[in-house]
């Protein structure tokens, strides 16, 4: 099967990324709580060839993949690709000139 | 309603971005360009309605583009989808959100597929798989992918009973007839929306045989997205990686296929866990 790790490294990294992703109150989100309760509740079976416990692992192992690449993801686009164009200002002031500035606007 | 408004506003670029440059050394924008929009709404819940889940924004009941009701049929699906728009800040920005997506897929079907065509198309991409295509430079490459891509394709050949191989020739290889009826017939068995997201991994990883692997458990998603990019990998140990490029690309195909697989099994999902922890 994946070689996904221990369960409880996968759970904190998990509500980690979903603490990011809520803000102030992340511990009353459905998806903190739902996420806490479906590891609870896999908890009492019995271990290691228990198929639904490792399909609630690669589950969650998937989501904390989901979370954490959309968060890097965005953080890359803000950093390279959101600044949009530069103004006339700027463009100028890259080589070092400004604009004129006509009181009349320009001819 | 935000998407009947929405399709005016995607086609138009953000030109006027250019005044945004003024806004000040931090870089923050005073204005949000038109291709995205402010965040409207302050919570986010879920209720149950006769045809699933739905989504409420505030008070708002949540509608796909074309203006249908969103209704998904799993909770913990519904839990994600809320989940992605509550962590949306000041602007909504829909390229992040991919479980949302999926959905309205599924819902509209904008492409009018039905479950045949869908299959179909699935089965077309193992002649143009990734795995199948070898090259034979450099010779480290060729042995990299023998060594990665095999184990793969063995795994694959061995838990569905078929033939698959590999080729280096510019045709491909030479997929067997009974190999696509295996596939297409236990393609069948999933339902229409998992069919839609095994669709959309097989498209981004441009492979059917690491997207079975996803679908399986066989292989995690940042191993399937590493096998789908291994030429690429080769050459960014080679050359060296550009940031703005290679990882904004390896996050973006690491966020659809994980959102792809997740969408897979919640739409796929048994029952079978409760009676477990009744019988112990």
């Amino acid at each position: 099967m994946a070689a996904l790790g221990a369960p409880l490294r996968t759970l904190r990294a998990l509500l980690r990324e979903l603490r990011y992703a809520a803000g102030r109150h992340y511990r009353d989100s459905p998806a903190y709580r739902h996420v806490l309760a479906a590891f609870r509740a896999h908890r009492v079976t019995s271990e290691k060839l228990c198929r639904a416990q490792q399909e609630l692992h690669f589950q969650a192992a998937t989501y904390l993949c989901l979370l954490r690449s959309v968060r890097e993801h965005e953080a890359l686009h803000r950093e390279y690709h959101g600044k949009g164009e530069r103004s006339p200002e700027e463009v100028a002031g890259l080589v070092g000139f400004r604009l004129p500035q006509q009181p009349g606007g320009k001819g | 309603l935000w998407d009947r408004s929405l399709p005016a506003r995607f086609p138009r670029l953000p030109s006027a971005a250019a005044e945004s440059g003024a806004a000040g050394p931090c870089g923050r924008r005073a204005y949000v360009p038109p291709g995205e929009r402010k965040r409207f709404y302050q919570n986010v819940s879920i209720s149950q309605g006769e045809g699933g889940f739905e989504i409420n924004l505030d008070h708002r009941k949540l509608k796909t583009p074309q203006a249908k009701l969103f209704t998904v049929p799993s909770e913990a699906l519904a839990i994600a989808v809320a989940t992605e728009w509550d962590s949306q800040k000041d602007t909504i920005k829909f390229y992040t959100m991919h479980l949302t997506t999926l959905c309205n897929t599924a819902l509209d079907n904008p492409t009018q597929r039905n479950k045949t065509q869908l299959i179909r198309a699935a089965v077309k991409f193992l002649e143009t798989d990734t795995l199948c295509y070898r090259v034979e430079e450099p010779p480290a490459l060729a042995e990299l992918q023998k060594n990665e891509w095999d184990p793969v394709v063995d795994w694959a050949e061995k838990r569905y009973n078929v033939t698959i191989g590999s080729s280096t020739s510019i045709l491909g290889p030479n997929i067997p007839a009974s190999t696509k009826e295996t596939f297409s017939s236990h393609l069948a068995s999933y339902n229409m929306w998992a069919l839609q997201g095994i669709e959309f991994v097989i498209t981004q990883l441009k492979s059917l045989i690491l997207s079975m692997g996803l679908i399986d458990r066989h292989i995690t998603v940042e191993k399937a997205v590493l096998l789908s990019r291994l030429e690429e990998e080769y050459q960014i140990r080679r050359w060296g990686k550009v940031e703005w490029a290679h990882d904004y690309d390896l996050c973006e195909l690491r966020a659809r296929t994980a959102a792809g697989t997740l969408f897979v099994h919640l739409c796929s999902e048994s029952s079978t866990v409760k009676h477990k922890l009744l019988q112990d």
